[in-house]
């Protein structure tokens, strides 16, 4: 077939699960080390160091695992439907497990944003919840999250349910813009986005760097928790074959 | 350091309530996202190390 080598070698490496076990086996220490690092260092900073809000006072320090929780919610739902994607077309199972393994820590995180939200919005807007865009945008996104858990376990063949779930996190992708202008198209009591990529932020660099360096340490801590279910998954589908057996039987020891 | 005191550092200006239940919450769902595939990984492991030993009593 004519251009048969468009995609790059590591793409169809990927679709090796025996090659992405152990390609995850040597980038999880290093991706362990830097979450611990940059989550450690920026919660610090940012609940000692970081100079008090003038008008919240302390309770802004939330902000410091509301912003990434609610950054990561967003970030791993386009990774699943992504995964899901490439799934589909290219009907690469590792994509197809990515996929699963990204819902249950989307959603957790989705909570998480929700609940540290609502206790913020407490001493601020003095209500734990509005129905305002952001939030309600917020709270279909942890819907969708456990609809596609739902749809996953509840479809015996594993093929029909990564496929019926890929279509489903793809149709819920138009919720991603949705959360990300529902500040701006409607009139809302959430502030708007902390970092624009077109201008600098209204904080002081006392502030927002730790914030940085904790959306940085987020991202390393789902690829972390990405992996471990990564590999999890690899083992439990490959089980027939001959590498996973020889995994075993050294665990066996 | 933008507090005075550690117990000043604790009382979070009022707010230590809304705060720390915050970041309590924060540490049990990172922590449960490492916990949980490390307990699921334990027990593949030893599902699939069964197996093994029920097929090679068969064989």
């Amino acid at each position: 077939m004519a251009g048969k080598n468009w995609m790059p070698r590591w793409f169809y490496q990927l679709a090796s699960p025996r090659w992405c076990y152990q390609i995850t086996g040597k980038l999880l220490p290093g991706f362990v080390v830097a979450t611990l690092l940059l989550i450690t260092i920026g919660t610090v900073w940012g609940l000692a160091f970081a100079p008090q809000d003038y008008q919240q006072g302390n309770s802004f320090r939330i902000i410091y695992l509301h912003v990434p929780a609610a950054y990561m919610a967003q970030s791993i739902y386009m990774t699943m439907a992504l995964a899901g994607a490439i799934g589909l077309i290219w009907k690469m199972k590792v994509a197809d497990m990515v996929a699963k393994s990204c819902a249950p820590i989307g959603a957790s995180l989705a909570v998480l944003a929700l609940a540290t939200g609502a206790i913020w919005g407490k001493p601020t807007w003095g209500s734990y919840w509005v129905w305002d865009a952001r939030l309600t945008s917020m709270l279909i996104l942890l819907f969708l999250y456990l609809g596609i858990i739902a749809l996953n376990s509840a479809i015996e063949s594993e093929s029909t349910a990564a496929q019926s779930t890929a279509v489903l996190a793809l149709v819920g992708l138009v919720n991603i813009p949705i959360i990300k202008y529902s500040v701006d198209w409607w009139n809302t009591l959430h502030q708007p986005a902390t970092f624009k990529i077109t201008e600098r932020p209204a904080m002081p660099p006392d502030m927002w760097i730790p914030l940085l360096i904790l959306v940085i340490g987020f991202y390393c801590f789902f690829a972390v928790t990405l992996m471990m279910r990564l590999r999890n998954e690899i083992i439990r589908r490959e089980r027939r074959a001959g590498w996973v057996r020889e995994l075993l039987m050294q665990q066996r020891g | 350091m933008s507090f005075d005191s550690f117990s000043d550092f604790l009382a979070m200006g009022g707010h230590a309530l809304y705060v720390w239940s915050c970041f309590a919450l924060g540490l049990i769902v990172l922590l449960g996202n490492v916990v949980a595939p490390m307990i699921e990984r334990k027990k593949i492991i030893a599902e699939q190390l069964r197996r093994i030993r029920r097929e090679e009593a068969q064989s």
